[in-house]
């Protein structure tokens, strides 16, 4: 079989009619990262939302009588697991690997579609039983979003009894759900390619996606394996990660058990997590520059590497935050060896988005606002990874605002940025209409700005040695009282970017209806999403005949070229070939 | 390796025409997704495995194996249960086999067999549950029993899942009388139904092991 | 071009923050100079590369600006520049690594000289133990511990009998001797750290861990919690306090051991019915309390709670502050007590007495209380019932207009802020969380249905 055979199935792909088919229990992978991405991005607001109580806390302790030590500790470990897990890795993988990989390998929908749907509906539940956790008695869980046993399933934490059982369960409906979707991914860009779609050929945003979904479904395991243990530890009173212990003066019947083995385990899933959202926000922020500068991407196989080559290190990096954890002290050197080494296919890729745009011709477009935005916290977000990376320095900063500092900037920010920068980018493709100028600039300066105002006071607390996860500082002999006014500027920054995410909301909403009519193609993209015959793209997205793909993704102000772009499904022109290609037939 | 010949590629340099290029000699979406779950399956018992090992180290941990009071020291009803487990793999493949030749009755059969034997394996292990359970050998008692209900717990819904899709498939080509379509599904089911074995067999040594195999193993891991 | 004057302005604005910042690390107090000098190396090369790189950006977005007239240069890759690029990377990220593994070479080999001595966390304490004049330190296990023995030492070992036990959260160190902190938690994971000694690590259940360090520099240092442990996580602190070699000593020569506890005879409450007749006057005869006189009732106060008070208020660390009257009315009172022996004669006593429950005074909405005493019940009980472990008093059946008069001296410091109040620097921390004066009645009102 030469060709892609969905290609001849285009009349087995049944046309939903009805509203529900269409767009409740859709099997239309448009539909579905719709979903995914709505459903994300509402609870992300609702961790925003949380984020903001935290800071009003912190920001002004003794004024709000609504947040207590109990409750803080449950704002910050939803916050963390919401946004890591049912805001990022769903609405970068879930939400943008669906809408993007079909289209861009120039396929009809994912391989398989009924998965894909059960995909979205697991992950459903899976946020319906994460929100039941703030109804339950005891609430949701307090325990950090790392969930570190004994104390997430001991009394003295919030929620160790309801809280966590549903946290946990929740994760594994995840998990469950992130492996059908996951299946459907790699099988997709392995299967479902359409003819001339080579590997090389893709653009990076599919070859991120495709490598954070086996680092996703190769690490995910871990997280099952551990919720599963501390269930039963919970429930059954085993003592996987439990060891013997006396919990506010009870002696408890637990033995034995090691909590760092389940630190080892979260670790194993949470290292790479980080570039399960990092690496589709690396591929996507990478197209968003190559269109809006007019040029191809620097270095296109360097990417490749470097995505590849970060997923394999990631795998092998995981101890790294448990430098302080109690490991054997051997461990320090390895894995704080790995993870600098890291540093080095990370780096290459931010010269990279540089270098593309040095040479080029760029238009200050709204996503390439977010891009540049990106570039900016991303960089300084991974050269302050290097303190901590650095196993010595992890000595004083761990656990301090730093950390916080830190992980906001390169797994928070960044992928943001990126993630404003693609809707921003997509939409038009999604919608057929723009979404408006203005008030995307508006909206770029204050969360830029604002998030920059944020974080970087933020690690200036942490060099002071002001700990994280602290409901209030009280008095130390170490933290000067200035420190308080920082923390007050961090929490009206917070508040003021949070409010401005208000307008994005708006400008979606507003603009699905009112937006300027986008027309095909609007930023004249080569590759192959935006060469659709109808946008938005019908169900089966290429009419009754798949196109053929004739270039790679990138092909920008070729010289010689009447356009400054050429499409991937423009067939090869008399004369184009490069003698270098002649040289190689021969 | 074709991958780093692959990866070598500048994509710049060749625009060619389409058809010269061929993506998936072999469209078998299923093969690949199959693989794929075996790959993650593998990790989740990769992982378990792993941390019985780390956790073998501690000094509360007896092994299952060993000294004649501990219950896997006679491995009979283990046997007992690989065979049955072993059987079902054997229909399967003989299933997968008569499918290709296209001889209906021998793969409902082959089929009926496999799940027979499979939903045997289950019961059985369910019953060896019990057995130990009434012996005192309970799940929070021991870290070694923690795990040992926790590997076949999961095994066993792993081949659960395995019963569903492969009903599935069977009912598919029943309700679309396309017999001849069988072939494909009823040999990734089982792939996946020797990969469950594979996996059992792995859960049967580690089981059985007295603790002077799990400590060497545990040592070879660093632990 | 509005963001390349940003991009301008973010890196020069950081630039400039980092010099002017008056936030910076604490002054070091241990031998660990050597990881400020590796955090400074890495800072000075990741400084140059954030500054090379945002200028590069800002320049390109600069200069190639869009032009309709210009067309972007069509360059796929260009392998000598990123071959450079990548080498150089390589340089900075050994350059950076390097020192790091050097250090981290001497923070695991711990000294032979190092003296042990050992740090124990629980919820949300710290206490802390020195091996005596053996050297060696008992054997431990966590089915050993009670009331009685907190540290769970074991009966069977006789290194034990001569440890030096310190329960309360202030350790004294020697100036410039090496010491391994022996690091063992009894319940969750906890995390030792000083900041002006700049090493930290966990104290992880089932493990002893350790960390060294050389006190340099003579202080009183706090030590905080540094990993999640509980609600009360926050107001989990101690302090450490360097001594030159003879103040350590005479610290030392006021700590009692393992064997000076065990023979410590329990209070007679015979004797203490008789002491009690004094205090009946004011907290009435069957220790019902008398709002009148401002005095609470303290029937059934187990006896720890009313050693511990009578003690602080003997010693001045209760009843001291010039706003805290019937504080001061009550530490003159204590005085009667002639020592630690009739101390705890008058607390046998008092925790025979029949406990009633006091009517309550103030109105509330116990509903809304209800949530406000999540917090509190993680160390007072979910009934109210209090915890010897966690040294939190029972609260309920207690007067309700003292219980929010004490609340109101934590929360302004009237009460828990002298230095050797170990608990009350909680309560001071967990009070602050009420914010207004009907938090306090409706936490209260819930607090009177228990």
């Amino acid at each position: 079989m030469q060709h892609v055979a969905i290609a001849d199935q285009v009349d087995e792909l049944h046309d939903p009619t009805s509203f529900i088919t269409k767009y409740i229990w859709s099997q239309d992978h448009k539909v579905i990262a719709i979903q995914y991405g709505s459903t994300a991005i509402f609870v992300g607001l609702i961790a925003l939302a949380l984020s903001g109580l935290m800071r009003l806390q912190l920001g002004f302790p003794d004024t709000f009588d609504f947040i207590d030590p109990s409750s803080y500790l449950q704002f910050v470990t939803m916050h963390g697991m919401i946004m890591v897990v049912y805001l990022l890795t769903a609405l970068l993988l879930g939400g943008f690997g669906n809408y993007m990989i079909p289209l861009m390998c120039g396929a009809r929908d994912m391989v398989f579609p009924y998965l894909n749907m059960l995909s979205f509906w697991f992950y459903f539940v899976s946020v319906l039983i994460l929100l039941a956790s703030f109804f339950v008695p005891g609430g949701p869980t307090g325990a950090g979003w790392t969930l570190y046993p004994p104390q997430a399933i001991l009394n003295g934490t919030p929620g160790y009894d309801w809280g966590i059982i549903l946290m946990l369960v929740s994760l594994a409906v995840f998990v469950i759900a992130f492996t059908m979707g996951g299946l459907n991914y790699v099988t997709t860009v392995l299967q479902a390619r359409t003819s001339g779609m080579t590997l090389m050929r893709m653009p990076l945003t599919v070859w991120a996606i495709f490598v954070a979904t086996i680092l996703g479904l190769l690490a995910f395991p871990a997280l099952l394996v551990s919720a599963i243990m501390m269930l039963l530890d919970k429930l059954i009173g085993t003592s996987f990660f439990m060891p013997a212990l006396v919990s506010l003066g009870e002696n408890l019947d637990y033995t034995g058990g090691s909590p760092v083995l389940f630190q080892h385990l979260f670790w194993f899933f949470g290292h790479p997590e980080v570039y399960i959202v990092a690496l589709p926000a690396f591929g996507m922020v990478s197209d968003v520059i190559s269109v809006h500068a007019r040029k191809n991407i620097f270095g296109y196989r360097m990417m490749v590497w470097a995505i590849v080559a970060i997923g394999a290190l990631s795998f092998v990096v995981w101890a790294h935050h448990m430098y302080v954890s109690v490991m054997h002290p051997a461990f320090g050197f390895f894995f704080a060896t790995t993870t600098l080494i890291i540093a080095v296919p990370t780096a290459i890729k931010v010269y990279n988005w540089v270098l593309t745009l040095w040479k080029g011709n760029i238009h200050l477009t709204v996503p390439m606002l977010f891009a540049i935005g990106f570039i900016f916290t991303f960089t300084h977000g991974g050269l302050t990874g290097l303190f901590l990376g650095n196993v010595t320095i992890d000595l004083p900063l761990s656990d301090t605002y730093f950390v916080v500092a830190h992980f906001h900037m390169v797994m928070g920010v960044s992928p943001v940025m990126v993630l404003f920068a693609a809707i921003y980018h997509w939409y038009p493709l999604m919608t057929g209409r723009m979404l408006d100028e203005g008030l995307g600039k508006l909206h770029f300066w204050v969360t830029f700005l604002g998030t920059y105002a944020i974080y970087l006071p933020m690690h200036y607390l942490g060099f002071l040695g002001v700990p994280r996860r602290y409901f209030a500082m009280g008095t130390t002999d170490f933290i000067p009282a200035s420190a308080q006014d920082l923390n007050a500027s961090i929490t009206i920054a917070a508040l003021i970017v949070g409010a401005a995410q208000m307008i994005f909301i708006y400008n979606v909403i507003v603009s699905l209806r009112h937006g300027k009519k986008a027309g095909k193609n609007p930023w004249r993209a080569t590759s192959l999403e935006w060469q659709t015959p109808d946008v938005p793209p019908h169900h089966g997205n290429w009419g009754p005949e798949l196109p053929k793909v004739y270039r790679w993704a990138y092909d920008y102000s070729v010289p010689g070229a009447k356009d400054d772009f050429i499409p991937q499904t423009q067939p090869v022109l008399e004369g184009e070939q490069s003698e270098e290609a002649e040289a190689m037939r021969k | 390796m074709s991958l780093f010949k692959t990866l070598q590629e500048k994509p710049w340099e060749t625009p060619e025409a389409a058809g010269s290029i061929a993506i998936a000699q072999d469209f078998d979406p299923a093969k690949i997704a199959v693989r794929f779950i075996m790959a993650v399956v593998g990790v989740l018992f990769f992982l378990f495995i792993i941390t019985f090992l780390a956790r073998s180290q501690y000094p509360d941990f007896e092994a299952l194996a060993g000294q004649p009071w501990q219950p896997f020291s006679d491995a009979s009803r283990l046997w007992i249960n690989t065979f049955i487990l072993v059987f079902a793999s054997l229909f399967i493949q003989f299933g997968v086999r008569k499918a290709k030749e296209q001889r209906q009755d021998a793969v409902v059969i082959g089929v009926s067999l496999a799940a027979f034997f499979s939903v045997l394996f289950l019961v059985a292990q369910l019953d060896l549950w019990r057995g130990m359970l009434a012996m005192g050998f309970y799940v929070n008692t021991n870290p070694a029993n923690s795990y040992f209900y926790a590997l076949t717990g999961i095994h066993g819904l792993h081949l659960l899942g395995g019963l569903i899709v492969l009903a599935n498939v069977v009912f598919r080509v029943w309700y679309d009388d396309k017999f001849s379509s069988i072939s494909r599904p009823l040999q990734h089911c089982a792939t996946y139904w020797h990969f469950m074995l594979g996996i059992w067999v792995v859960l049967f040594a580690l089981l059985t092991s007295e603790s002077e195999t799990i400590n060497t193993l545990a040592g070879l891991c660093g632990f | 071009m509005n963001i390349v004057v940003a991009l301008l302005f973010l890196v020069i604005g950081s630039v400039v923050f980092h010099i002017l910042s008056p936030w910076w690390m604490t002054p070091i107090a241990s031998n660990w100079g050597t990881i400020d000098t590796t955090i400074d190396i890495t800072l000075y090369i990741t400084a140059v590369v954030f500054v090379a790189v945002n200028l590069f950006l800002a320049y390109c977005i600069y200069k190639y600006r869009y032009d309709p007239n210009k067309r972007a240069e069509y360059e796929p890759e260009n392998k000598k520049l990123e071959t450079w690029l990548t080498s150089i990377t390589a340089i900075g990220v050994a350059a950076m690594l390097a020192p790091g593994l050097v250090v981290w070479a001497d923070f695991v080999d711990v000294p032979e000289e190092a003296h042990p001595i050992e740090v124990m966390g629980e919820q949300w304490q710290w206490r802390f133990r020195l091996p005596g004049s053996d050297g060696i330190l008992g054997e431990v296990d966590s089915r050993f511990v009670s009331e009685d023995n907190p540290f769970g030492i074991s009966p069977n070992d006789d290194a034990g009998l001569d440890d030096v036990l310190i329960d309360n959260s202030e350790l004294h160190l020697p100036l410039n001797k090496p010491v391994k902190v022996l690091l063992r938690s009894k319940d969750v994971l906890h995390d030792f750290a000083v900041p002006q000694f700049r090493v930290k690590m966990d104290l992880v259940p089932g493990t002893v861990s350790y960390v060294w360090f050389t006190p340099t520099r003579e202080g009183k240092f706090d030590i905080l919690c540094m990993e999640l442990c509980g609600i009360a996580h926050y107001a989990m602190r101690g302090h450490v306090v360097v001594d030159n070699e003879s103040n350590y000593n005479s610290w030392l020569e006021d700590q009692s051991t393992w064997a000076d506890v065990q023979g410590i005879a329990p209070g007679d409450s015979i004797k203490g019915a008789a002491q009690y007749a004094v205090c009946s006057s004011c907290h009435g005869m069957n220790g019902e309390g008398n709002i009148a006189m401002n005095s609470p009732r303290i029937a059934g106060l187990p006896d720890w709670y009313i050693e511990r008070q009578l003690a602080y208020y003997k010693q001045g660390i209760r009843g001291a502050h010039e706003k805290d009257i019937y504080g001061q009315q009550m530490a003159a009172m204590s005085n009667v007590l002639a020592d630690d022996a009739a101390i705890r004669d008058v607390a046998a006593y008092i925790e025979t007495l029949e406990p009633g429950r006091a009517n309550p005074v103030l109105r509330g909405d116990a509903t809304r209380g209800k949530s406000h005493y999540t917090s509190c019940g993680a160390c007072h009980g979910a009934k109210g019932q209090g915890n010897f472990a966690l040294q939190a008093p029972a609260l309920a059946g207690q007067n309700d207009w003292y219980l929010k008069r004490q609340l109101e001296h934590f929360r302004l410091g009237i009460r828990g802020t002298h230095e050797d109040d170990n608990y009350g620097h909680q309560m001071v921390l967990m009070a602050r969380s009420l914010q207004n004066e009907q938090s306090i009645d409706d936490l209260l009102a819930y607090l009177s249905g228990l």
